[in-house]
């Protein structure tokens, strides 16, 4: 077990009680801003460099989205950290009874390759905040943005409190044979049952952050150039390397028709007439994703689009028409700039199709009929939902995002991350007085000591009357 | 094959959508305060036959806190299960933005022994009131309750959604095979693991109320009297058998031989001078847990009690003195009417020897010093804690009531029950006009843009 040490180290540090005055949370959040100001350019280089992230994304989510999420947890953290006083019963209303947030200990954040600095950072702001010691294990395949921060992070976190973990899958496996206080993990659903299955050994609680193919139903009455703009925006964007881009289109034949044009039009108003020259579209991150993505344009017929380059790992802004349920790139999450559309009759069949398919993480749909979206939400289930756009949910950080069923299980963002990060313990300080009032629960048990107790402990609904 | 099929049956029951109208979860919970009524007696037999436990006790501890429950359930179900409006930012300000509570879908609860109606009940009123159907696996050691459960719920409840299976370790080994949106498990340690790992199969996020050695230290600055009242009311309450019971006691020496003094004067008071007779006292549950306890008294120093009729499966109160940290009785968690004391010098000595152990479910502080009580709780990790007395933090049902560590993972009762059985759902409603504002963050780039 090479990792044994660290973790002891770790512990140790945990059990001293540094992470936890308030002080000492703040500084250390106030040093990853630090890190995400001064390693801005080597960020926007390294994700480059990765993946070809266009600097405007890799700035806007690896950064930007960051920072922000950092401001809101420096700016409530005092408020967040407080006890937090409950409702009493008859029983204990002399009491104190509060809600105390206690970090777990020794947390592992493992994170992905597609937003390789957001996805460990983000949730590394809230397990600090929470007052948690931390091992990152970034992914190896961004493996410069991994270089990056497995030689810089250090150099603003305590070391006693905070480690960076590299390597692969053999290191990983055994990281996870050691015993953490909670693990955090992004990435695939099979993956992520290893994890588990891992955790339940020291019972561990997790949040698993996974994925699957989010559906995008788009209605017969709808504004075709916006849709067609935001549907484009979420697919391509990181070349579609996002696990909440919207995966596959569902809407009727004459719909497909309509938006093929639209779809077209938003291409090449944001990449230009070659994609291939645009500053602003990313690469598949590696070969053997290059090799899983291309195999899937083998689906219904290549409308937009197609064309791929694999010295470069470019795979053009594709868009599929007629794709079948049982074609290739309806099989498993896509993960790269291709959008499959199934034609369905209606939104009957679109619902329909969604629901015989593991739940997503993200379920989009697109009207101007508020019916239809409403609709749409009410009879599906998935980890989060956007109406009219794509992607947007993930940038409010009040709302929690996760995923259910297979897209995953557990919340962050804001003061989700937060609370993920913290056993909620329940505590009651009573007072040492009054012991008559305990009188009732005591043996010997008699009927009156019953009727007493019921009176003080029942609840009753509103409206129904007792007579004494 | 039949697990497959009870479990496909609630699935596509589920899948019909029934379960999800505020109308008819309401329904079902008053279907089963119903039950809870009108069934009173059946459901004290049952728990006399399984633990011995008596009337007026079996009704403050399994009846009261159940109905107690629904009412509230009932009433908050409303304001609860409405969609929650959240903080907007700038770029989302015309936005609707909110959090939908949605069910999970199929939950299963597994059940335990010791308070067999309230463990299975409590978690199943928060499972139905979230809109899910529900599997109940109530524990087949206390049989008598676990019979009349399967007899009276589909009595009372639709049968398809809420089906009750009964059964042992093959009967459940084989349950975990199949798929379930959460599982709520209440039972110990060493199944946890086995729970969550045939959970993580799926995964299928769990819920956890296990348990461990709820430490108990007694400061020296007390009221010794009635601090050991209290203590003795959680401690041989169900006979010891709680999860959330005093486990062991931490004092100082010097008052030592007080708190026993006061304990045994309690426990007289409770009980009579022939607590065999008393209809107050409870039994082990089985010949294998009275087997278990009693060899934990090997080699102990017992100050008070430590008679026992196997026949029966009685044990007396026991109180055990100066007790090695090492001995088997400081291991495992009792889980019967034995209470260990171990003598620390100080509060920091507590602390370290608390802080060396698994996490406790519960943890119990005495002191008049109220200082000396927020450090205990600050320096220590536990489930919950109740200061100044024992048990009363799992009542409020405002407070979480789960573990932490090996004591569990998850929590529930009241509202926590809805939120630990629901998805919280992120839902972003946007105009499909108004597609200015977002040119913004389209390609291609500028810095303007930036």
């Amino acid at each position: 077990n090479p990792y044994a040490g660290l973790v002891s180290h770790l512990r140790a540090s945990w059990l001293s009680g540094k992470t936890r005055p308030m002080e000492y949370r703040m500084a250390q959040l106030e040093a990853l801003g630090r890190f995400l100001d001064e390693k801005k350019q080597e960020i926007l280089e390294a994700t480059d460099l990765d993946m070809g992230k266009p600097s405007f994304e890799a700035y806007f989510t690896e950064v930007l989205l960051c920072k922000n999420e950092l401001n809101v947890t420096l700016n409530n953290l005092s408020h967040w950290m407080k006890d937090e006083h409950v409702d009493k019963n008859l029983v204990t209303q002399l009491d104190s009874a509060f809600i105390r947030k206690d970090p777990y200990g020794v947390v592992l954040i493992i994170a992905p390759w597609n937003y390789p600095i957001h996805l460990f950072l983000v949730p590394l702001i809230g397990a600090i905040a929470a007052g948690n010691c931390v091992i990152v294990k970034p992914s190896e395949i961004s493996k410069n943005t991994e270089r990056l921060v497995a030689e810089t992070l250090s150099c603003y976190l305590d070391d006693d409190c905070f480690a960076v973990v590299t390597g692969g899958v053999q290191e990983t496996t055994w990281l996870l044979e050691n015993k953490f206080d909670y693990i955090f993990f992004t990435g695939s659903p099979s993956v992520g049952r290893i994890v588990m299955t891992a955790a339940a050994k020291h019972l561990t609680p997790v949040t698993l952050e996974l994925g699957g193919k989010n559906p995008c139903y788009v209605s017969d009455t709808c504004d075709v150039p916006n849709v067609a703009r935001r549907v484009v925006w979420g697919r391509f964007f990181n070349a579609g390397q996002t696990c909440i881009a919207p995966d596959y289109l569902l809407c009727s034949l004459e719909m497909q028709e309509k938006l093929m044009p639209a779809l077209r039009e938003a291409i090449t108003e944001f990449f230009g007439p070659n994609p291939k020259e645009s500053p602003d579209f990313g690469r598949i991150v590696g070969d053997k994703q290059f090799q899983r993505v291309r195999k899937l344009l083998c689906s219904g017929r290549v409308a937009i689009g197609g064309q791929t380059d694999e010295a470069e790992r470019y795979i053009a802004p594709t868009i599929l028409a007629d794709v079948q349920p049982s074609d290739p790139a309806m099989q498993e999450e896509i993960f790269g700039p291709i959008l499959p559309i199934v034609v369905v009759a209606n939104m009957d069949e679109a619902i329909d199709f969604i629901n015989a398919r593991p739940r997503p993480l993200a379920v989009y749909a697109f009207s101007c009929d508020s019916k239809v979206v409403n609709q749409v939400l009410e009879r599906t289930s998935s980890g989060g939902f956007c109406g009219n756009d794509t992607l947007m949910h993930l940038t409010l950080s009040s709302l929690p995002f996760g995923g259910i069923g297979n897209s995953g299980l557990g919340k962050y963002h804001g003061k989700f991350t937060f609370d993920t990060f913290s056993h909620h313990r329940g505590c009651l300080h009573r007072n040492m007085g009054l012991e008559a009032l305990n009188a009732p629960r005591y043996p010997p048990y008699t009927q009156q000591k019953l009727g007493l107790l019921t009176a003080t402990f029942e609840v009753k609904r509103r409206g129904v009357c007792t007579l004494l | 094959e039949r697990m497959e099929k009870v479990v496909g049956r609630a699935r596509a029951a589920f899948n019909s959508g029934r379960s999800r109208s505020l109308q008819f979860r309401i329904q079902q919970l008053k279907a089963l305060e119903r039950m809870v009524q009108e069934k009173e007696k059946e459901i004290l037999a049952a728990l006399h036959a399984d633990l011995h436990k008596g009337g007026p006790n079996a009704y403050s501890h399994e009846i009261l806190g159940v109905l107690g429950e629904l009412a509230l359930v009932m009433e908050k179900l409303p304001s609860w299960a409405a969609p929650q409006p959240v903080k907007k930012n700038l770029m989302t300000m015309r936005d609707e933005a909110y959090i939908n509570f949605e069910p999970l879908g199929v939950v299963l609860i597994i059940g335990a022994w010791n308070y067999p109606f309230v463990l299975v009940m409590q978690p199943l009123i928060g499972a139905i009131a979230a809109g899910n159907a529900v599997v109940v696996k109530p524990s087949e050691v206390s049989e008598n309750t676990a019979k009349l459960v399967a007899d009276l719920l589909p009595q009372y409840l639709d049968p398809e959604l809420y089906p009750v299976v009964t059964g042992g370790v093959p009967e459940t080994t084989e349950l975990l095979t199949q798929r379930f949106d959460h599982i709520l498990y209440t039972g110990n340690t060493a199944v946890g693991k086995i729970v969550m790992a045939a959970a993580a199969k799926h995964l299928t996020p769990v819920t956890l109320e296990l348990g461990g050695k709820s430490p108990c230290y007694i400061d020296k600055d007390c009221d010794l009297a009635v601090a050991c009242r209290r203590i003795t009311w959680g401690k041989y309450m169900n006979c010891g058998q709680t999860c959330i019971a005093p486990d062991y006691i931490l004092c100082d020496p010097s008052i030592q031989s007080q708190v026993v003094e006061n304990i045994k004067a309690t426990l007289q008071e409770f009980y009579g001078e022939d607590v065999k007779s008393s209809p107050d006292y409870e039994r082990i549950v089985n010949k294998r847990h009275f087997r278990r306890v009693m060899g934990l008294l090997e080699g102990q120093k017992i100050a008070h009690g430590g008679e026992s009729d196997e026949a029966s499966c009685f044990i007396a109160p026991t109180i055990l003195t100066d007790v090695s940290p090492d001995s088997k009785v400081m291991e495992e968690e009792i889980f019967g009417p034995v209470l260990p004391i171990v003598t620390v010098k100080s509060v920091e000595e507590a602390i370290d020897f608390i802080n060396s152990r698994e996490k406790p479910l519960a943890l119990y502080v005495f002191s008049n010093n109220k200082k000396l009580i927020k450090r205990v709780i600050s320096e220590t990790s536990s489930g919950g804690v109740t200061g100044n007395d024992v048990i009363m933090h799992f009542f409020l049902s405002t407070l979480p009531f789960g573990g932490v560590g090996h004591s569990g993972m998850g929590a529930y009762h009241g509202k926590h029950s809805f939120e630990t059985f629901s998805h919280r759902r992120a839902c972003l409603i946007k105009d499909l006009k108004m597609e200015s504002t977002n040119k913004i963050r389209y390609p291609p780039v500028s810095q303007k843009k930036v």
